[in-house]
């Protein structure tokens, strides 16, 4: 557990001395505040239901961009090699990544709470909903972090990546859209996988088994094979 | 300290290192000589639990690099060829990042940073970041992370490469002095190097252990004289005798394996006498049953290596 929460320690001090962070929290703040005011201005509803949606879209552009560079720059570096020869497991190494991600995407969900702020002003939102949107973001968010990992352990290129997670996250996205053109057995898979169906019931405050158990599988999936590809690198 | 027993790895169908078998005694700082692509590099990944081996074994202070790798990190410190560093933050923050990684903490982390600090003199860019400080001071910062937890065991993958004259002779002293407390193990394709630091040399080629010796014999076998092995039967005295007769001579071992007497004759270098020395076993009427040359594949590896120091400026 220590080990994990030094990689993790140094890892945030990574992100904040290179300009990345403050760059990818500002456009997630502006694009996701421009939302907010856009879904407000028009329908005038103190609710977050929309702007949870928009928010879960910018995730999609950003989680990559925070994930890339975690595993791929050690292998560029060569880093890798002190990393796995210090006695540190390699799930250690992976969690402690991970972890770093997803505090840093947390803090810069935490901002949009200002939101919430100005609807209680404003209006009487209802707390429930706005609770399980939030818990809906933060689980879709490590998800999104999860396979952004995986494959920064797949590849020493940032690029790559960031560009492969989000060809996939955009892939889970269609799901729902294409299922309609498959064969009824194939569209019942592609469904219970695609983002979409997932994301839509918590944000009008629906908390479904179904859409937890769908997110928690797809990090500990993903969080799973990357400790298997750092294990197999060891033997390339 | 390390025990290494026929470590053999494949790259594909190629074998990096077959048959690799040696051992490191404590306190001991042994060289690891080789010409580029011998396989110094692979042995040494394997020996730090970066990978394992396709076959064989390797112990380090007492743990199997394979079935007991966290264990045997924890006693190892390592130096890798291109000493990867993270540019973007501070020395001071690297080496503490190192140290709790390596389970050092509290009172004993600042006194091993002080120490490794002083030890490597790295405490004027304790505060700078690691990406703007020159290639010795990266080497220095390198082999810093490396003591920094006081391991038993270091493994050091050519620690000179890339350094100006003053610096490598800094680093020397600086290994030279690790010795004795810890164990040292130091690969580099520069044959001065050696002699300046080691206790002992293991010389590698094409993946094969080519000679494991003293630095000055090794020195001595290359510069001095040649050896030429024969298989002799006849009376021990009498052949020792007949031998150290003929021109050249230097001096005459006899080795003798399952009732097979081999002669090791050791002889000035540059005059080829092997028929010389056929002719006198045979004038002696002793029966030669085998004559050829030792250390001539040695010396060709001495051909690729570096001999000689590049005196810059």
């Amino acid at each position: 557990m220590r080990n994990i929460l030094t990689l993790s320690e140094k890892e945030l001090r990574s992100y904040f001395a290179s300009p990345m962070a403050y760059i990818v929290t500002a456009a997630f703040l502006v694009v996701a505040g421009w939302i907010f005011a856009f879904v407000l201005i028009n329908s005038r509803q103190a609710t977050m239901q929309d702007s949870f949606q928009g928010m879960a879209i910018i995730m999609l552009l950003v989680s990559p961009v925070l994930a890339m560079r975690l595993l791929a720059e050690e292998q560029r570096t060569g880093t890798i090699e002190l990393l796995l020869t210090s006695p540190v497991r390699d799930f250690e190494v992976v969690l402690g990544k991970f972890l770093a991600s997803l505090a840093l995407f947390i803090v810069m969900l935490g901002f949009t709470l200002y939101y919430v702020f100005l609807l209680t002003r404003l209006g009487n939102p209802d707390a429930g909903p706005i609770l399980a949107g939030y818990l809906g973001m933060v689980l879709a968010g490590a998800a999104f972090l999860a396979i952004g990992l995986l494959y920064s352990s797949l590849t020493s290129n940032q690029v790559i990546a960031a560009f492969l997670t989000i060809v996939t996250l955009l892939v889970l996205l269609w799901f729902d859209a294409l299922s309609s053109s498959f064969s009824p057995s194939i569209s019942a898979v592609t469904g219970y996988l695609s983002l979409t169906r997932h994301l839509s019931d918590l944000p009008r405050g629906i908390i479904d088994t179904k859409d937890i158990v769908y997110f928690l599988s797809l990090i500990v999936a993903c969080l799973f094979m990357t400790v298997r590809s750092l294990e197999t690198r060891r033997w390339r | 300290m390390i025990n290494v027993q026929k470590l053999t790895k494949y790259y594909g169908e190629r074998a990096a290192i077959s048959d690799i078998s040696f051992d490191v005694h404590t306190g001991e700082i042994l060289g690891f000589l080789g010409p580029n692509g011998a396989g110094k590099t692979t042995t040494m990944r394997i020996l730090a639990g970066f990978m394992p081996a396709d076959k064989g074994t390797a112990k380090v202070a007492g743990f199997d690099v394979m079935t007991q790798s966290l264990e045997a990190r924890r006693n190892v410190g390592y130096l890798p060829e291109m000493v990867p560093l993270y540019p973007d933050i501070t020395v001071a923050d690297y080496l503490d990042f190192m140290a709790r990684l390596r389970g050092v903490s509290g009172k004993r982390k600042a006194a091993r940073t002080a120490e490794v600090m002083e030890v490597c003199h790295i405490r004027d860019v304790a505060d700078k970041h690691i990406g703007k400080l020159s290639k010795g001071y990266k080497q220095r910062v390198g082999l810093a992370q490396a003591l920094i937890h006081d391991p038993k065991v270091l493994i050091l993958d050519e620690p000179t490469t890339g350094l100006d004259p003053k610096q490598i002779n800094e680093t020397r002293q600086t290994i030279k002095r690790l010795g004795g407390d810890h164990t040292v193990i130091l690969s580099t394709h520069i044959l001065p190097e050696v002699s300046m630091t080691c206790n002992r040399v293991v010389i590698i080629s094409e993946g094969k252990v080519a000679a494991v010796d003293t630095p000055e014999n090794l020195t001595r076998r290359l510069t001095g004289s040649e050896r030429i092995e024969m298989e002799i039967r006849g009376q021990k005295g009498s052949v020792t005798n007949c031998l150290r007769a003929v021109d050249g001579v230097v001096g005459v071992e006899i080795n003798e394996q399952n009732g097979r007497q081999r002669y090791l004759v050791e002889c000035k270098s540059g005059v080829d006498i092997r028929a010389q020395l056929a002719a006198a076993v045979v004038r002696g009427n002793f029966e030669l049953l085998q004559l050829n040359t030792v250390g001539m594949s040695l010396e060709e590896i001495f051909l690729k290596l570096t001999t000689k120091e590049d005196v810059a400026a």
